[in-house]
């Protein structure tokens, strides 16, 4: 399989804190890569640094082969790069139709796509025309991802899709991002190991800034002794 | 109407009974308020309707906090004054004088903005604070040109000359054309794309948008606006002068404006300026006449003497953001 998205000895300053320090992984084609890691590790930061949302301070990103170190964030999106903040990043102050639409970029909404998307989430076909500020958390975090997927895209990085949201719904949301496989690349960073587990291909841990494991995530799932290792948890205790 | 609204229906009952109102009023002023002092609060109403969405079309929409405003309506005024003192009251010399001023604030705006507009708001605030600042000494120190702090008289074209209420019409149909205009361009895909970026920027940013593009496009519209206002004002007062467009308290005004009618919300541009003005105007009458009936009271009068009536609009203000903090229309719509 290709690389689609590869960063080798990515660091990334926050102010005066050094957060990444020196990353190295690469994300396959068509494949759906789990990024974990406790609290602090630098996930999210690592999201925002291919987004170009802070930039590196050293190391490089391709992306399709290509250097994108310091390609702006508009030009990212452009290039076929969604992201999915965490947090339920929506617009608040516009409907669900008008989310959709901005994802569009001015084209229009290609409607055998969005069949699709309501066949996956069909909460955003019933609350089209109603504010998205009035949704719920899981509605939300639903009308984030598909107005990442409002168009097709080369690659889908989401930040903690199940974070805050009730069983019931991180069932449909596994069942969603499943569909999502069949074609797109993502790389999702999540806390919640049973989602991870369920959906991921290949997975990379992170720990204070640098990737201290990467592999398959079915290898990860039955070796309980690297998962303690690695995430200070082991799978029986979650299930 | 759903067309000529842009799809931004009232969406309540008593704004849309205002509207309607503002508008009839402003039709009818001639006839139902003659007298030259209340013709004068009708086309100022009229012409703040548009200077304050056009600012709107900033600080509510995009979430630009500029200081400039006054600069742009001034230059307005400027352009028509200028030109009239030079080239005599004909038609030509008026459109050309209104063509170069909008070409002026198109060319500040476009490099405001593009200078200043990638730093953080309160740094974008202060370059514009000083560029308004050095415009307006700029007015008055090059006198020969300006008339300095007396300002301009302007003689307008004949027919405009000779008629107020031909004036008074083309200030109020202007106004209002320039406004539907303004409340298409907030109901477009553009206008959406503002207020994503005035909720998010990065998240804009990471839809793809360059944000900084969009920021620019809609200081330059508001700019725009603002010089078309500026001129229709200088029409109207047949005068332009630094107190009259460029100073600091119409800025302040302006964002009073803003606020108590609605951030957000063309329709607040028209009720906040129209309440605004009209206070402005006409409180003094209204205490006085408070202050009269109350003349057997003890205290009373003296609290409502027509001398105290800053103090009353500040009360009124301060009333207005506490009960209305998304404004009045922001409360009638909700």
């Amino acid at each position: 399989m290709d690389e689609l998205l590869a960063l080798s000895g990515v660091n990334t300053h926050i102010g005066q804190y050094h957060i990444l320090q020196g990353v190295d992984f690469s994300v396959k084609k068509n494949s759906l890569t789990m990024l974990l890691g406790r609290n602090g590790a630098g996930k999210t930061t690592c999201l925002r640094t291919i987004m170009g949302l802070w930039r590196a301070s050293a190391g490089k990103i391709h992306f399709q082969g290509k250097e994108i170190t310091r390609t702006a964030t508009p030009d990212l999106a452009r290039l076929g790069i969604a992201y999915v903040p965490e947090n339920m990043g929506i617009f608040a102050g516009l409907t669900v139709k008008e989310n959709m639409v901005l994802a569009a970029r001015g084209g229009a909404l290609d409607e055998r796509r969005l069949e699709w998307i309501f066949g996956l989430f069909p909460a955003m076909k019933k609350f089209w025309g109603s504010a998205a500020g009035n949704l719920s958390g899981g509605q939300k975090q639903m009308l984030a991802v598909s107005r990442a997927i409002a168009q097709p895209r080369e690659l889908l990085l989401v930040d903690e899709p199940t974070k805050g949201l009730a069983p019931a719904i991180i069932a449909a949301m596994i069942e969603a991002f499943r569909e999502l496989k069949r074609d797109a690349t993502l790389l999702v960073v999540e806390q919640n190991f049973h989602f991870a587990r369920s959906l991921g291909d290949a997975v990379a841990v992170m720990d204070s800034g640098r990737i201290v494991h990467a592999g398959a995530m079915a290898e990860l799932a039955a070796d309980e002794a690297l998962q303690q290792r690695l995430l200070g948890l082991s799978l029986a205790a979650h299930q | 109407m759903n067309w000529l609204l842009s799809g931004d229906l009232p969406r309540s009952r008593i704004l849309a009974f205002l509207l309607i109102g503002i508008l009839a009023c402003l039709v009818l002023a001639p006839f139902v308020f003659p007298g030259t002092r209340s013709l004068n609060v009708a086309a100022k109403v009229a012409v703040f309707i548009l200077l304050v969405a056009s600012y709107d079309l900033l600080l509510g929409y995009t979430g630009i906090v500029s200081f400039a405003h006054t600069m742009f309506f001034g230059i307005g005024g400027y352009g028509i004054g200028i030109a009239a003192a030079r080239l005599g009251p004909t038609w030509s010399s008026l459109a050309l004088g209104i063509f170069l001023s909008l070409l002026a604030s198109l060319a500040l705006a476009f490099a405001i903005g593009l200078l200043s507009l990638r730093v953080r708001a309160i740094f974008f605030a202060m370059i514009t604070l000083a560029v308004a600042s050095f415009f307006q000494i700029l007015a008055s120190q090059l006198s020969e040109l300006t008339g300095g702090e007396d300002g301009l008289n302007i003689r307008l074209p004949a027919l405009l000359q000779r008629s107020r209420l031909a004036t008074y019409y083309a200030v109020v149909l202007v106004s209002f054309v320039l406004f539907l205009l303004l409340l298409r361009i907030v109901n477009s895909p553009f206008g959406r794309v503002l207020l994503s970026i005035r909720e998010n920027e990065f998240r804009a940013e990471a839809l793809g948008y360059r944000t900084v593009v969009y920021r620019t496009l809609a200081n330059c519209l508001g700019a725009l606006m603002a010089t078309a206002a500026g001129a229709l004002y200088a029409l109207w007062l047949r005068y332009t002068g630094p107190d009259a467009t460029l100073s600091f308290s119409i800025m302040i005004d302006l964002l009073l404006m803003v606020v108590i009618g609605g951030m957000g919300t063309m329709y607040g541009a028209a009720v906040g300026a129209t309440l605004f003005v009209v206070a402005q105007n006409y409180l003094q009458d209204l205490m006085k006449l408070a202050s009269d009936s109350a003349s057997g009271v003890p205290l009373l009068p003296n609290l409502l003497h027509p001398d105290r009536w800053l103090l009353w609009l500040g009360v009124l203000f301060i009333v207005c953001v506490y009960y209305f903090p998304s404004g009045i229309v922001g409360r009638l719509r909700r």
